[in-house]
């Protein structure tokens, strides 16, 4: 039997074409995009090309595109660097302020965290509702004048929420408004827009977000690169030294076929979206059926309005990483928020956000789906998953 | 994702394949241990019997709620104890399952702590509900 992958939050695979795209890149036009010469001109040309690709999927200008290592780079550029300038606009007795939600990835949380406690910069995290929701009235009250950046995720990585970006955009928008009229400072957006690349409008105009972070892998690029959008005038100090790569922002020779991977991969998903992503709805409404045909298993959040490619159950009385590892002995791929999954030992911080207990959040299953997934492969789910949980259940005791 | 990266041969093997899994009606000794950390939670049961004036577990059985090594170390400690004099029993630390199991990942060591706790209380379990 085929295996059935049904991790895609966690990574994708590289796409045929993507890959085709890249590979003479590597040891044919392998020149420094920096030097003048026919290689460093081939390879600067398809870097700008991938660029434009780029800027076109996000409505923005190509000089607005930084190629990064990755969202997580993207993510701590955008943060550290606005928070670095701010120190030059803010009075030392001062801290400038973040806003974020407890529910951002873990490279949203630990780089608030980082300035936190070199007393860069005071956090507010926002909670979330049962269904992972903030709320735009918390973010208002949390607004002070020291504040400098809203970091809020456009889709949940863990459960698949979609937090009303263009709203808290338009909010934050006509709050500057009034704070440029009072010489006050401009509050700047950012958003972790990931997860959402492939199946929401990424248009940074209508999102009115200054900053967006985005990762390769999780659209059939590879691994190790990204993209960081900045609006035109967004003050960023870049946060590694060197060349003047990347609009002086990131230094450091590019890393040209994966930029070029990456450029290939959002042409891809541009191409495709008009098509839309009723199929993997309908996959996705398909395995939340089956699955919650189980006794005693709840699904996280609302899936009517949730992203159509990740479900995410809490199963009563069975551990996730044991459902992981039979689940696994079958060929399937899935992933948990349980602790025993963690090499931190923590359960979910995101599950925990929206009020699941510790216990609840020990049975978590996470399936994500992607483009090749078929309705085969969840009947084939549907049907062995029951059998796992009842296995797990029956090695459990009775408390 | 390929557990068997992760554990061992003999850990899947339990996993698979517990051994003495479920209840035992009516246990000389019972005890059931939670992990805090993780949230594992596992329960043990032990019959004992005397031969020659001397205690010997005649039966164990577990019940686990965990993960993979949670339910390895608990299966193979049951296997570890059935048969043994309750004066041998000291020799099964956490260490000695972790081996049993043919090693345990560093962020798993503590399931293997939990399954020598469980052993430990259900026998003094034994001890306070049995005092001559």
């Amino acid at each position: 039997m085929k295996p059935i992958y049904l991790d895609h939050a966690a990574t994708t695979p590289i796409d045929h074409a993507v890959f085709e795209a890249m590979k003479s890149y590597f040891s044919q036009d392998y020149g420094n995009p920096s030097e003048p010469h026919l290689w460093g001109q081939k390879a600067r040309g398809a870097i700008d090309q991938a660029r434009e690709k780029v800027a076109e999927f996000l409505g923005a200008k190509p000089q607005e595109i930084i190629f990064t290592s990755g969202a997580t780079e993207s993510i701590n550029l955008a943060h550290k660097g606005l928070i670095e300038n701010s120190k030059f606009q803010i009075p030392n007795s001062k801290l400038p302020h973040i806003i974020t939600s407890s529910v951002e990835h873990k490279a949203v949380l630990e780089t608030c965290k980082h300035l936190e406690k070199l007393g860069w910069a005071k956090v507010t995290y926002l909670p979330v509702n049962k269904d992972g929701l903030v709320n735009l009235q918390d973010l208002e009250k949390a607004i002070q004048p020291e504040t400098i950046l809203v970091s809020i995720i456009y889709i949940n990585n863990e459960v698949g929420t979609i937090q009303p970006i263009r709203k808290i955009g338009e909010t934050i928008s006509q709050i500057n408004k009034l704070r440029m009229e009072n010489g006050e400072l401009k509050i700047y957006f950012h958003t972790d827009a990931t997860q959402a690349i492939q199946y929401l409008d990424c248009d940074v105009e209508k999102l009115g977000v200054d900053l967006l972070s985005l990762s390769g892998h999780k659209i059939y690029a590879p691994k190790g690169v990204g993209v960081l959008y900045f609006k035109k005038g967004t003050p960023l100090i870049r946060q590694q030294d060197g060349g003047g790569q990347e609009c002086r922002l990131r230094a450091g020779t590019e890393n040209v076929p994966y930029i070029v991977g990456l450029g290939e991969a959002i042409e891809l998903v541009q191409q495709k979206k008009a098509q839309g992503s009723k199929f993997i709805e309908k996959l996705r409404d398909k395995l939340i059926n089956g699955v919650l045909k189980i006794p005693k298993v709840e699904l996280v959040g609302d899936a009517s309005k949730n992203s159509p490619h990740i479900a995410t159950f809490l199963v009563e009385g069975v551990e996730g990483e044991a459902m992981m590892l039979l689940l696994s002995e079958q060929r399937i791929a899935a992933s948990s928020g349980s602790a025993c999954t963690s090499g931190l030992l923590e359960p979910s911080h995101v599950l925990l956000a929206m009020g699941y207990k510790p216990e609840q959040v020990h049975g978590s299953l996470r399936f994500s789906l992607g483009k090749d997934n078929t309705e085969e492969e969840i009947e084939k789910v549907i049907k062995i998953l029951p059998g796992i949980i009842q296995k797990l259940r029956r090695m459990a005791p009775k408390l | 994702m390929n557990f068997s990266q992760i554990y061992s041969k003999k850990v899947l093997e339990h996993v698979r394949n517990p051994q003495n899994m479920g209840e035992i009606k009516n246990p000389d000794g019972m005890a059931t241990v939670g992990n805090k950390i993780c949230g594992d939670i596992m329960r043990l049961y032990i019959k004992i019997e005397k031969k020659n004036g001397e205690e010997y577990i005649k039966d164990a059985k577990f019940q686990t709620l965990g993960c993979g090594a949670a339910l390895a170390t608990s299966s193979i400690i049951t296997t570890m104890v059935k048969g043994k004099p309750l004066s041998e029993t000291k020799k099964i630390t956490n260490q000695a399952i972790a081996e049993a199991l043919g090693g345990l990942p560093p962020a798993k060591m503590h399931c293997s702590l939990l399954a020598a706790d469980a052993l430990k209380k259900a026998i003094k379990n034994y001890r306070q509900t049995h005092k001559r």
